[in-house]
Parts: structure tokens; C-alpha cells; sequence
């Protein structure tokens, strides 16, 4: 068993994205000595964050700043990574999936020769005390199991592929005493000129939503019944690259292999009709339910709940029942 | 301005994709195309130096497509030429079989070194995936490789050829971004602002007959062992085709679906 293992935790200032929860669990399960790396964007893991992360399971919380560079580069935070690894040697690593999570990993592999899986489902250890990554592949048709050697394992794991579960008697992690270390060259041979932060939306992120409604072609381009659809379950909107392509939605909302990647506890596709591209972003979904006109459409193949029916009826009418439901059961 | 295009032949996404006994993608199938990402990648490539047209006396530019892979993947060069590329490199060897990401920026990371001493390479595009592994790893691991500044996920490239640095525009998970650096550089593009070209008939003709440099792992200084099933630090125990999605049901709407849908979602949790 992997004793030390190392969570990158996301964060934004001192809130902690829920992702992390997720990872400590994961961690928990391959060593006992959990630690969180905190990399430092201006904000350190306040009294609330250790709270947190010790709740899923975090021993420590290691505070690392990397100075002389912008704190969200690749190379900046792998700059970061290698100090804590130095500091808390670890067999392996345990982060996001986003795209940056998975440049991380690459570069981290190289310069730590570690080894890397990405978008995985599943980490265990194996007989021989290596770890095992399960993840899907081509496009969600095949699965299959990797073992990662090197001298550390480095395994982006997409969201809700373990459930968040707290430790039986909870404590706040430790802060470790602050790493501060300066940025290498490749990170200060960079610099950002411009940085527009997305304007924060009242939906939980796309990325990590347990719902997630996808609108396509068949939307005609009105995501009006989709987003209160979305709202009644708390759930995410996402759209396939043709509705991104009309404009009808933000490039950000793409769902597929060349836009986000989701693994949502529940995926409804609207008007989507489940191309092969689509399908490689989505396909981790548990449970998947359609909406097209057309019987022959292939999402039909890989939803658990079809429905052939228009949109524009079916839609509405899910939302409006659903409020009716929940409006029966508080009165 | 030399620019240097990573390509890759990938087994056709839309065709029947399965895996080897011992774990490795089938390749070599008559579907096999070039990976389409790379496409935009390399008209990327094209825009830039066609952004500047070499002033007179200057060499003229150079577009490089390179690729590592089995003797097939040749055709992903040849479309590389057809599109516009001026030259091709193959970088061919039986120890390079089963390489994973990393280990493949390796030996690409040898490649681009091996060229920018030739003649200075000032870019390197990659494309944002393989459609085939699907990792998006190997542009950051070749820029670690290299020990160059990485740009990746680009949507807009411009370069500056007498300052000799480079801006790029990107969507990051949480914000738009702007990027400058000192050539030479490691980029990777995305699917939004790059469409490819599509080749001219003439330039197919081309491409049939122009040369293709092969180089092996001994010409690019790359010690066999680190590299291959046996250098990657990855290993795959096993792979199986998914089960269907068991228990499927498909119901056709006649007024009563969405209530029936609210039953399901109220059974699974969600309602
Ligand atoms: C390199 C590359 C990368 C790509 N990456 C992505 C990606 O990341 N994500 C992505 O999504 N796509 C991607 N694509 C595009 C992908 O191949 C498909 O073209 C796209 O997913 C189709 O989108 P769609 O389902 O909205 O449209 P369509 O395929 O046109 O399907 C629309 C569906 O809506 C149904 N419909 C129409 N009206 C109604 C109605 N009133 N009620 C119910 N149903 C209705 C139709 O029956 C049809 O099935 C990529 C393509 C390429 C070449
Ligand atoms: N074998 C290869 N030969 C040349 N380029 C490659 C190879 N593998 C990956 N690439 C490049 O790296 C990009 C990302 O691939 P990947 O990291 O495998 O998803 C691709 O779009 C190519 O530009």
C-alpha cells in the first residue's frame, strides 16, 4: 500500500472546490498519511478549509508558494508540485481532469519521471503494492486497467467517480509549515499579459455538476427550457459543439472530447443526437436519458432512458412535474 | 520561420476501434487517417508563416510535419504535404512500439532537438488530442522535454518575427487568458479557430512522390530502453470492450413520457 499520497486540492482563494472531498476519499483508501498541497494563488487554507479537508481525510495540509511567476501556469504549478514532493516524498499523486490537471500531470511526469493516467474512474493498489487506474476508453466502448510505475504515480481522476465520504472522527488537517520556492525558468519564460475570469455563474461548474443538461441541434437554438430543467434538478447546462457553433450557447458549455469532459451522476441530452465526439466527454455519466425525435438516433444505443418524443413538449413538461413534485412534497 | 507540426495516424473514430491481446490500439487498419486536431494544428502552422512572408534574401520558411509511428503512419505525413507542408519527418522505429504519452514526448522531444540544430526551430504545434488515447498530455510533456515555454489550447496565435516572441489566446476551465513568450516555443491549438484547409488536387499529386526523411531512435540519440513498452511508465493489464448499458428502456412519447421520466429520475434519486 502507498503510504504518503498527495492531493492537489483546487481551490479558489481560501474556498475549497468540492472535487477535493472526492479525491481525499480516493486517497484514503491508498495510504494513510493523506496530504493536501495547497498551492498558494494569494490565499492560504484558512481555520474552514482544514476543517474541511481533514473531514475527508487530509492528515496535513502543505501550504507551497511559488514565487517570481503567475501562480496558474502549468509550469508554475508543477514548480510547485516538485516541492512538495521533495518535502513529503509520495508514490503517488492524485488530482482533477480538467485540461490544466492533465498538462499538470504531463508535465510533472517528465520532470518527476512519474508516470501518468488520466480521466480514470478507479485507483486501487494492487498484490504488489502498485497502482491500478481503471478508466474508459474510445469513447466510452471499452474499458480498461493501467498499472502506473515510475518513481510516482500521477492519476487525474474525473469527478464523481468516488462519492465524498467523511472520516469516522473528523479533525481539522495540520497546516504544515509553508513551502516557498522559487518559479523555474519555463515558468517565468511566460508571461500573462491578460486574464479575464469567466463571470461566475449561480450553476454549480460544468466540469463537476451532478446534473448536467445538454442541448444540441435540436434545441433550435432556444436553451431557455433547458436551463429551468437544469435549475429544478441543480444541475449544470452543457450543449454539444453544434450549438456552440451557432453561438446559441458559450464555447465554455461544449461537452464532448475537444470540450469538457463530465461525469455527472445524471446526464439528460435534449435534441443531442450522440456522435462518437459527444459521446467521448460524456460517456462516464451514470445514468444517461435522451430526448430525440428520431428512434434511430444513436444516443438511443447508450441511454439508460429513452425518450422519441420533441423537446420542446417533453422538456417543459419534465420541469413543470418535477416542480410539482417537489412543490406537493413541501406543502 | 521553421515551424515544426506534430501529427499522428489514428485509427478512424467513426470505424469499429478495438484492442490488441496484449493491450495496445490495433493500428494499421485501412481506416486509419490523420488525427483531425492535428489538422487545425498544422493550418495553424500554415497561417503563421503565411502571416509573414519571408522578406527578400531570407530563407524561405519552412513547415515541418512530423510524427512518430509505425511505417503507416507515413499517410498522416502525406496529408501533412498535401495541405501545405514543405517537409516530412518520420521518426521510425520497432523500439518505439507501445510507448505511452510521455515516452512518445520523448522521442519527439529528440526529433524537434535533433531538427533545431540543423537549422532553429521557432514553433512547435501540436494538436489539443489524439482522438485515439485521448490524454491531451503529450504538447506539455514535449514543452517539459524540450525545456521550452509551453502555450497550449491556443485560439489565437501571432507572432512577432523581428521581436521573436509569441502571443497566444486561451480559454482556460476558469478565465480567458493571454500568453507571451520568447521564441522558440511548444504550442498546442484548439478545434475553434484553425479549420483546415482542404488540400488541392495538385498538392495530393505532390505529396505522393515528395521524399520522406526516416529516422530511427539511433539517429535521434534516444536509447532504446527508454522508450517503448519497456520505457513508458505506464502499463496496460487489461482491457475489455464495455458491457451495454444494462436494462435499457426506450418509450415513445405520447403525452405521458415526461411523467413517467419524473418517476424514473424519483427512483434513481433525483426527483
Ligand atoms: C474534430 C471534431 C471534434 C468534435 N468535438 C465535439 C465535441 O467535443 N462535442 C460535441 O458535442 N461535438 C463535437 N464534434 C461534433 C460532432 O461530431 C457532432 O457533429 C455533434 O456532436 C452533433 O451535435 P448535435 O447532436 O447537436 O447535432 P445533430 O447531430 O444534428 O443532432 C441533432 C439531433 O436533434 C434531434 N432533434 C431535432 N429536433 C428535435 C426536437 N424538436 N426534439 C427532439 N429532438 C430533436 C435530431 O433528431 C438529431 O438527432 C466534433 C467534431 C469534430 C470533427
Ligand atoms: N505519435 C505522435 N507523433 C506525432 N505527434 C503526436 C504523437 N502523439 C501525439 N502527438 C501530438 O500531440 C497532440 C496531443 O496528443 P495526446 O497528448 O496523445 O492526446 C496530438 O494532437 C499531436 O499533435
Amino acid at each position: 500500500m502507498t503510504d504518503t499520497v498527495l492531493v492537489l486540492v483546487d481551490h479558489e482563494g481560501a474556498r475549497v472546490h468540492p472535487t477535493a472531498t472526492e479525491l481525499l476519499t480516493l486517497a484514503r483508501s491508498l495510504g494513510d498519511d493523506v496530504r493536501a498541497v495547497w498551492l498558494d494563488d494569494g490565499a492560504a487554507p484558512d481555520a474552514a478549509a482544514r476543517e474541511l479537508l481533514g473531514r475527508f481525510g487530509a492528515v496535513s495540509v502543505l501550504p507551497v508558494r511559488v514565487t517570481g511567476a503567475d501562480p496558474h501556469l502549468t509550469a508554475t504549478v508543477v514548480d510547485g508540485l516538485l516541492a512538495a514532493l521533495e518535502a513529503a516524498p509520495a508514490r503517488l499523486l492524485l488530482l482533477g481532469s480538467t485540461f490544466e490537471d492533465r498538462e499538470v500531470a504531463a508535465r510533472l511526469a517528465v520532470l518527476a519521471h512519474g508516470g501518468v493516467v488520466t480521466g480514470a474512474t478507479s485507483v486501487v493498489a494492487d498484490a504488489d503494492g502498485r497502482v491500478v487506474a481503471g478508466k474508459e476508453v474510445l469513447a466510452g466502448s471499452w474499458s480498461s486497467r493501467c498499472a502506473v510505475t515510475g518513481d510516482v504515480a500521477v492519476v487525474t481522476v474525473k469527478p464523481h467517480s468516488t462519492q465524498a465520504l467523511p472520516v469516522e472522527a473528523p479533525v481539522a488537517a495540520a497546516a504544515a509549515d509553508p513551502l516557498v520556492v522559487e518559479a523555474g525558468p519555463a515558468a517565468r519564460a511566460v508571461e500573462v499579459t491578460g486574464r479575464e475570469p469567466r463571470p461566475a455563474s449561480d450553476r454549480p461548474s460544468l466540469a463537476d455538476a451532478e446534473v448536467v443538461v445538454v442541448g444540441g441541434r435540436g434545441t433550435n437554438g432556444d436553451f431557455a427550457p433547458l436551463e429551468e430543467l437544469a435549475d429544478v434538478l441543480g444541475g449544470a447546462v452543457g450543449a454539444t459543439r453544434v450549438a456552440t457553433d451557432e453561438g446559441w450557447i458559450g464555447h465554455e458549455a461544449q461537452v464532448g472530447q475537444t470540450g469538457v469532459t463530465i461525469s455527472p451522476r445524471l446526464y439528460i441530452g435534449a435534441g443531442v443526437s450522440g456522435a462518437v465526439h459527444h459521446r467521448g466527454g460524456m460517456d462516464a455519466a451514470v445514468t444517461v436519458v435522451a430526448v430525440n425525435e428520431d428512434p434511430d438516433a444513436p444516443i438511443f444505443e447508450f441511454a439508460d432512458y429513452g425518450i422519441v418524443g420533441d423537446l420542446t413538449e417533453v422538456v417543459p413538461a419534465l420541469t413543470q412535474e418535477l416542480r410539482r413534485r417537489r412543490g406537493a412534497a413541501t406543502s | 520561420m521553421r515551424v515544426v507540426v506534430c501529427v499522428k495516424h489514428v485509427p478512424d473514430i467513426q470505424s469499429e476501434r478495438t484492442f490488441r491481446e496484449d493491450g495496445l490500439l490495433r493500428r494499421g487498419g485501412d481506416d486509419d487517417t490523420l488525427n483531425e486536431l492535428d489538422e487545425d494544428a498544422l493550418e495553424a502552422g500554415l497561417r503563421l508563416v503565411e502571416a509573414h512572408p519571408p522578406a527578400h534574401g531570407e530563407d524561405p520558411h519552412d513547415v515541418v510535419v512530423l510524427t512518430v509511428g509505425p511505417a503507416s503512419a507515413v499517410e498522416a505525413l502525406r496529408r501533412g504535404l498535401a495541405m501545405g507542408a514543405t517537409t516530412a519527418v518520420h521518426v521510425r522505429d520497432d523500439a518505439v512500439a507501445g510507448s505511452d504519452a510521455i515516452a512518445t514526448a520523448r522521442v519527439l522531444g529528440a526529433a524537434v532537438a535533433t531538427l533545431h540544430e540543423e537549422a532553429p526551430v521557432d514553433v512547435v504545434v501540436a494538436g489539443m488530442a489524439a482522438l485515439d488515447g485521448l490524454t491531451s498530455l503529450v504538447p506539455a510533456a514535449l514543452a517539459a522535454v524540450l525545456g521550452w515555454p509551453q502555450l497550449t489550447l491556443a485560439d489565437r496565435v501571432d507572432v512577432d518575427p523581428a521581436a521573436r516572441t509569441v502571443v497566444v489566446r486561451r480559454e482556460t476551465s476558469a478565465a480567458t487568458e493571454t500568453l507571451r513568450a520568447a521564441l522558440p516555443v511548444v504550442l498546442s491549438v484548439t478545434d475553434q479557430a484553425f479549420r483546415a484547409r482542404f488540400p488541392a488536387f495538385t498538392g495530393i499529386l505532390a505529396a505522393r512522390k515528395a521524399p520522406v526523411r526516416v529516422l530511427d531512435l539511433a539517429a535521434l540519440g534516444v536509447d532504446p530502453a527508454t522508450v517503448g513498452l519497456d520505457g513508458s511508465t505506464t502499463r496496460v493489464l487489461h482491457t475489455a470492450p464495455r458491457p451495454e448499458r444494462p436494462d435499457r428502456v426506450v418509450v415513445t412519447d405520447d403525452g405521458s413520457a415526461a411523467v413517467a421520466l419524473a418517476d424514473y429520475l424519483a427512483q434513481k434519486g433525483f426527483a
